[in-house]
């Protein structure tokens, strides 16, 4: 990977810190499966042996928001589900990153319809929007390569601090920030 | 099964006016409202008919009709294998029937998504909320007047 022959040489290479958390995100990328209707089965194709998502360490599907950086919205969002998922969505730790995956839940797809929210952008901060009726697994591999790629360029100056950890600066103290 | 059903509804029922519709390759019947329950606990516990199996309860809104709605029921007989239709129009300004929940559990989940889409309120039924639909939600979106992309703002959505 180019890391031995650096090695080879000299012994020793030198980075900052911020990059190589950067680098370490950027391949383990955790994913939340919100595998919600039709291009969840996409989804999981992804994960088989065929296509393998573990060749880009996001093989880690964790059932569990706490664990995850990355939500795969793979689904139809309709207006009752949208509180589940943005529920869910909070409960994961920062930073964290989306994909919309399939027109549905880019944009509501062919659910022209009262009761499918028209894209989750409405209540989401999606990163990278996978198109089509499913994706194929090539196409969310893509969008996760893309993510990758936004993860590798973060810095940690672009995270806001975690609300309960910010310093008021008045009182010079740590205290509870109010939203 | 056709001839035994109709003979022996209005040998019972001797005041209810019965119509029967074949289309389908299926038979429907026709009748008022307020027979509901009765001609229901009829067809299932009459030996010979035994209508045991509640397949659908919904309901079709005719938007400018008189009776506006049109309830429907298919029912099915495991012992005769034979199925059939029953049809009970329902108007706007009594919009309500008598719930058949309490014969055939199965009709407590499918008239709940009929009063959910379409406002029918199912008297006597145990547990009359909406299917779908969250609770505050104000409207019955499969009635004719309900914009097919909804009222804004009328589900509301997470904040950002
Ligand atoms: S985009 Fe197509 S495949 Fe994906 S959830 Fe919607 S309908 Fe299903």
């Amino acid at each position: 990977m180019g890391l031995e022959s650096k090695l080879i040489n000299d012994g020793f290479f030198t980075t900052t810190v911020d990059a190589m958390a950067a680098w370490a995100r950027e391949s383990s990328v955790w994913p939340m499966p919100m595998g919600i209707s039709c291009c969840a089965i996409e989804m999981m194709a992804s994960g088989d042996p065929k296509y393998d998502i573990s060749r880009f360490g996001s093989e880690v599907m964790r059932f569990t928001p706490r664990q995850c950086d990355l939500m795969i919205v793979a689904g139809t969002v309709t207006y009752k589900m949208a509180h589940v998922v943005k529920k869910i969505f909070d409960q994961m730790p920062e930073p964290k990153w989306v994909i919309a995956m399939g027109a549905c839940t880019s944009t509501g797809g062919m659910y022209r319809s009262y009761n499918v929210v028209q894209g989750i952008d409405q209540f989401l901060p999606v990163d990278i929007y996978a198109a089509g009726c499913p994706p194929r697994p090539e196409n969310l591999l893509n969008a996760l390569m893309q993510i990758q790629d936004k993860i590798g360029k973060t810095r940690v100056k672009d995270f806001p601090d975690p609300p309960h950890t910010s310093i008021d600066e008045k009182q010079g103290e740590l205290s509870l920030s109010k939203n | 099964m056709k001839e035994l059903l109709k003979d022996k509804l209005t040998g019972q029922f001797t005041t209810v006016q019965f119509e029967f519709i074949e289309q389908f390759d299926e038979l429907t019947l026709k009748f008022d409202k307020s027979a509901i329950v009765n001609v229901c606990a009829f067809l299932k516990d009459e030996d010979g008919l035994k209508f045991n199996f509640c397949e659908d309860v919904t309901a079709i809104d005719w938007a400018t009709r008189k009776n506006r709605f049109t309830v429907v029921y298919h029912i099915f007989s495991m012992e005769n294998k034979f199925r059939l239709c029953l049809k009970v129009d329902v108007d706007e300004s009594e919009c309500s029937v008598e719930s058949v929940s309490s014969i055939w559990k199965a009709a407590n989940w499918a008239e709940r998504e009929a009063y959910d889409m379409y406002g029918i309120i199912f008297l006597n039924h145990p547990d009359l909320r909406r299917m779908y639909m969250p609770e505050e939600f104000e409207y019955h979106p499969l009635r004719k007047e309900y914009p097919l992309m909804g009222i804004p703002g009328a589900i509301p959505l997470p904040k950002k």
